[in-house]
C-alpha cells in the first residue's frame, strides 16, 4: 500500500440525538481510513459506534463537523450526488433478523441495489449479477425464491452481505456483523468478509465490541468511549502497548482459551470520569495517538 | 498382533457419497405470504364457515337482478302484507295463512293471489315482495359498504403513509388536524350533510367516508413508525431508494396484515352506520330498499306482521357476525401479537 490514500476522512464528527439539549451520542470524532484497509471500531455498547458508523453512510444526519469520501465531502450531498455516493458505500447491519424484509424473496432483496442504480442492463443480467452475488457469499441458486425466514442466522447475513456488495461499493461499513451470531458462524462470515475485500479492493469500517475479532480482521483500531475516541493506533500497537487506561481495561477482559492465564487475569476497572472537554489526541509514537 | 490383522480386499472400498450428494435433501417449496396466511387461516373453523356465508350472501345480493323474482319496487297492492307462502310446504307460517281474531285464514285466497304465485318471504305493506327487496337491498347495504371500506383504506393509507414518512413537524401538524377531525360529532355531520345533499347512495358514503378513516389513517401511521425503524427500511436508504419507493415497496407490505384486518371490521361498521341512517329516515331514498329501509318498514308493523322485521333483521345479524368473526380470524393470521 504505497498511496497511502485515505479514502475516508472524519473530521470533528457529531452527532447529537438531543437537538443541543443534552450531550452528544457523539462527540468531535477524527479519523481517517485508508484505502483498502480494515479500520476497527470498538468500545462498550452505548459508546457512539454505531452512530458513527450510520452518519458515514448518511443514515444519519451529521450535526457537525465533516466527512470526506475520496476527496469529496459528503455531508451535505442531495439528490444525484448522494445517490451515486450510496452507491459505493454500503452498511452491513447486526441483527440478521431484522436486517432482511420479511415480505421479499431473496432474489428481490439481492437486486434492490442493481435495480436502483440501474446496474444491470438487462434481467438476464440482473439474473447473472444476483446469481454470482449469491454464490459468492456460499448460498446455493435455489435460495433465490425463498423467504428471509426460511434461513439461519448466519445465512441470512449472508444475504445481507450480497445485498451491500451488490452495488459494487468501495467502502463498507460492518456494523457488528456478528455480534448476533453464533461462534461457530463468526469465523466463517469474518473470513467471508476478508476475501471479498481481497477480491474486491474493499475498504471497512469494522464496528465490533469483541475486542479478539476485532483485532483478527483490522489493520488499525479505534477506541471509543463515551462517544470520543480515547485511542487510535494500529492494531499491534493498540494492543501490544495500550496508553489509555480505558482501553487497558478493554484488553484486560479478553478471555484466553488458557486455563493458566485464566486463573492469573485480573479485570482492570476503569471508573474514570470522561476526559476533559478539552482533551485532544495526542500522537505518543508514530500513527498511535491517544486522548489526552 | 499380527495375527488379528484383518486384511480387507482394496475391492471392498467404495468412494464416500461425494460432498455434493451429501448435501441436504431439498426443502420444500416456500410459502408464499398469502399462501401461508391461507393455512393459517384454514385451521379457524369460526373464520372458514363465516367467510363460506359471507361469499354466498354476497353473491346472493349481487346476483339481485338475476335472482330476484319481481321488481323490488312493483307495488301490488292488492297483494299486500302477505306472510311467506313456500311451495309445498304447509308449516304455519310458511304456508301463507295468517292469525286473524283467533283463526287461522288463507290470506293468499283473501287477497285472490293467483293459485301459482309464491311470495317466499311474503310482503309489505305496498304488496312489494319482500325476497326481491331483500336481495336488492343487502346489495345496496353491501355495496355502500364495501366501497366505504375501500375509500377507508385509500384515504387512510395515503394520509397514515404519508405522515410518518414526513416525520417531524409535517406528521405533527397532520395529526393534530386529525384530532380536530375526529372532536367533530360524526353523526351531526352526517345528518347535516344528509340534509344538504340529495340523500342516496354517494351522500351516504361521502358521509360515512368523511370520518371513518381516521381510525384507519392512525393505524397506518403508528405502524409505518414502527416498520420505519426497521434495519431492512435502513438497509434499502442505505441502497438509495427513495422515499416513494420505502414508502410503497418497504412499509405497506410489512403493514398490509393489520391494515387488512382494520379494513375488515370497517365493512360492518359501515354497513351497521348505513343500517342506522336509513332506519332513522336520512339514508336511502324512497323506495329503493336497503337493510335499513326495510327495517323501518317492518319495526312499524311488527305486532301484525312480525316477518317483515324479522327478516331483514336476521339477515342484518348474520352479516354483522360473519364480518366480526371472519375479521377475528384474520387478526389471528396476520397479526397474532394482537390477540387478547
Amino acid at each position: 500500500m504505497s498511496a497511502e490514500k485515505n479514502l475516508i476522512e472524519v473530521k470533528d464528527l457529531t452527532h447529537d440525538y438531543t437537538g443541543g439539549r443534552g450531550r452528544p451520542a457523539v462527540q468531535r470524532v477524527s479519523f481517517a481510513i485508508r484505502e483498502g484497509e480494515t479500520f476497527g471500531l470498538v468500545g462498550e455498547s452505548g459508546c457512539g459506534k454505531t452512530t458513527t458508523g450510520r452518519m458515514l453512510v448518511r443514515l444519519l444526519e451529521i450535526t457537525s463537523g465533516s466527512v470526506r469520501f475520496d476527496g469529496q465531502d459528503i455531508t451535505g450531498l442531495r439528490g444525484r450526488e448522494l445517490l451515486d455516493f450510496r452507491r459505493q458505500a454500503q452498511i452491513i447491519f447486526q441483527d440478521p433478523y431484522a436486517s432482511l424484509d420479511p415480505r421479499k424473496k431473496v432474489r428481490d432483496i439481492i437486486a434492490e441495489g442493481i435495480d436502483i442504480h440501474h446496474l444491470a442492463q438487462n434481467r438476464g443480467d440482473r439474473e447473472t449479477q444476483v446469481a454470482q452475488l449469491l454464490s459468492s457469499v456460499g448460498l446455493r441458486p435455489e435460495h433465490l425464491t425463498r423467504y428471509p425466514h426460511e434461513f439461519s442466522g448466519g445465512q441470512r447475513q449472508r444475504i445481507g452481505i450480497a445485498r451491500a456488495l451488490a452495488t459494487q461499493p468501495r467502502f463498507v461499513v460492518c456494523d457488528e456483523p456478528i455480534s448476533a451470531l453464533d461462534v461457530s458462524i463468526q469465523a466463517q462470515v469474518v473470513n467471508l468478509l476478508k476475501e471479498e475485500q481481497r477480491r474486491r479492493g474493499l475498504t471497512y469500517l469494522f464496528i465490533a465490541h469483541d475486542l479478539s475479532m476485532v483485532k483478527y480482521i483490522s489493520d488499525r483500531i479505534a477506541v471509543m468511549y463515551r462517544g470520543r475516541i480515547v485511542e487510535t493506533g494500529p492494531s499491534d500497537l493498540v494492543y501490544g502497548n495500550p496508553l489509555h487506561p480505558y482501553t487497558r481495561s478493554l484488553i484486560s477482559a479478553i478471555p484466553l482459551p488458557d486455563p493458566e492465564s485464566e486463573r492469573s487475569r485480573r479485570r482492570i476497572p476503569y471508573d474514570q470520569p470522561e476526559a476533559a472537554e478539552d482533551a485532544e489526541l495526542q500522537e505518543v509514537e508514530p500513527g498511535h495517538f491517544v486522548l489526552l | 498382533m499380527s495375527e488379528a490383522k484383518v486384511l480387507i480386499p482394496d475391492s471392498a472400498f467404495v468412494p464416500a457419497a461425494s460432498a455434493a450428494a451429501q448435501a441436504e435433501p431439498e426443502l420444500p417449496r416456500a410459502l408464499s405470504f398469502l399462501e401461508d396466511s391461507w393455512r393459517k387461516l384454514r385451521k379457524n373453523k369460526a373464520a372458514v364457515v363465516t367467510l363460506a356465508l359471507l361469499i354466498i350472501i354476497t353473491t346472493l345480493a349481487f346476483l339481485a337482478p338475476v335472482l330476484a323474482p319481481f321488481d323490488p319496487n312493483e307495488q301490488h297492492l292488492a297483494h299486500k302484507n302477505l306472510p311467506p307462502k313456500w311451495p309445498g310446504v304447509s308449516l304455519n307460517g310458511l304456508n301463507g295463512t295468517s292469525e286473524f281474531r283467533g283463526r287461522r285464514i288463507d290470506a293468499y285466497a283473501l287477497a285472490k293471489v293467483p293459485e301459482d304465485q309464491y311470495y317466499l318471504l311474503g310482503t309489505d305493506e305496498f304488496g312489494r315482495d319482500l325476497l326481491s327487496r331483500c336481495l336488492w337491498g343487502t346489495r345496496i347495504s353491501l355495496t355502500i359498504a364495501f366501497i366505504a371500506a375501500v375509500l377507508d383504506l385509500t384515504i387512510g393509507i395515503a394520509y397514515g403513509l404519508f405522515s410518518a414518512m414526513k416525520g417531524g413537524r409535517v406528521d405533527n401538524a397532520m395529526q393534530r388536524a386529525l384530532e380536530i377531525l375526529s372532536g367533530i360529532p360524526s353523526l351531526v355531520l352526517v345528518v347535516l350533510m344528509l340534509l344538504v345533499f340529495q340523500p342516496g347512495i354517494a351522500s351516504i358514503i361521502l358521509a360515512m367516508v368523511i370520518s371513518s378513516w381516521i381510525p384507519m389513517a392512525r393505524v397506518v401511521r403508528a405502524e409505518a413508525l414502527k416498520t420505519k425503524q426497521m434495519e431492512y427500511v435502513q438497509a434499502a436508504r442505505a441502497l438509495g431508494a427513495s422515499e416513494v419507493k420505502i414508502a410503497l415497496g418497504h412499509i405497506l407490505p410489512n403493514i398490509s396484515g393489520i391494515v387488512i384486518v382494520r379494513a375488515m371490521f370497517s365493512i360492518p361498521s359501515a354497513i351497521f352506520f348505513e343500517t342506522f341512517l336509513s332506519f332513522l329516515g336520512v339514508g336511502m331514498r324512497i323506495p329503493n330498499a336497503s337493510i335499513g329501509t326495510l327495517l323501518n318498514g317492518g319495526y312499524k308493523v311488527f305486532r301484525l306482521y312480525p316477518y317483515q322485521m324479522f327478516i331483514p333483521a336476521a339477515i342484518l345479524c348474520v352479516i354483522m357476525l360473519s364480518f366480526n368473526l371472519f375479521a377475528d380470524g384474520l387478526r389471528d393470521v396476520f397479526d397474532p401479537k394482537m390477540k387478547e
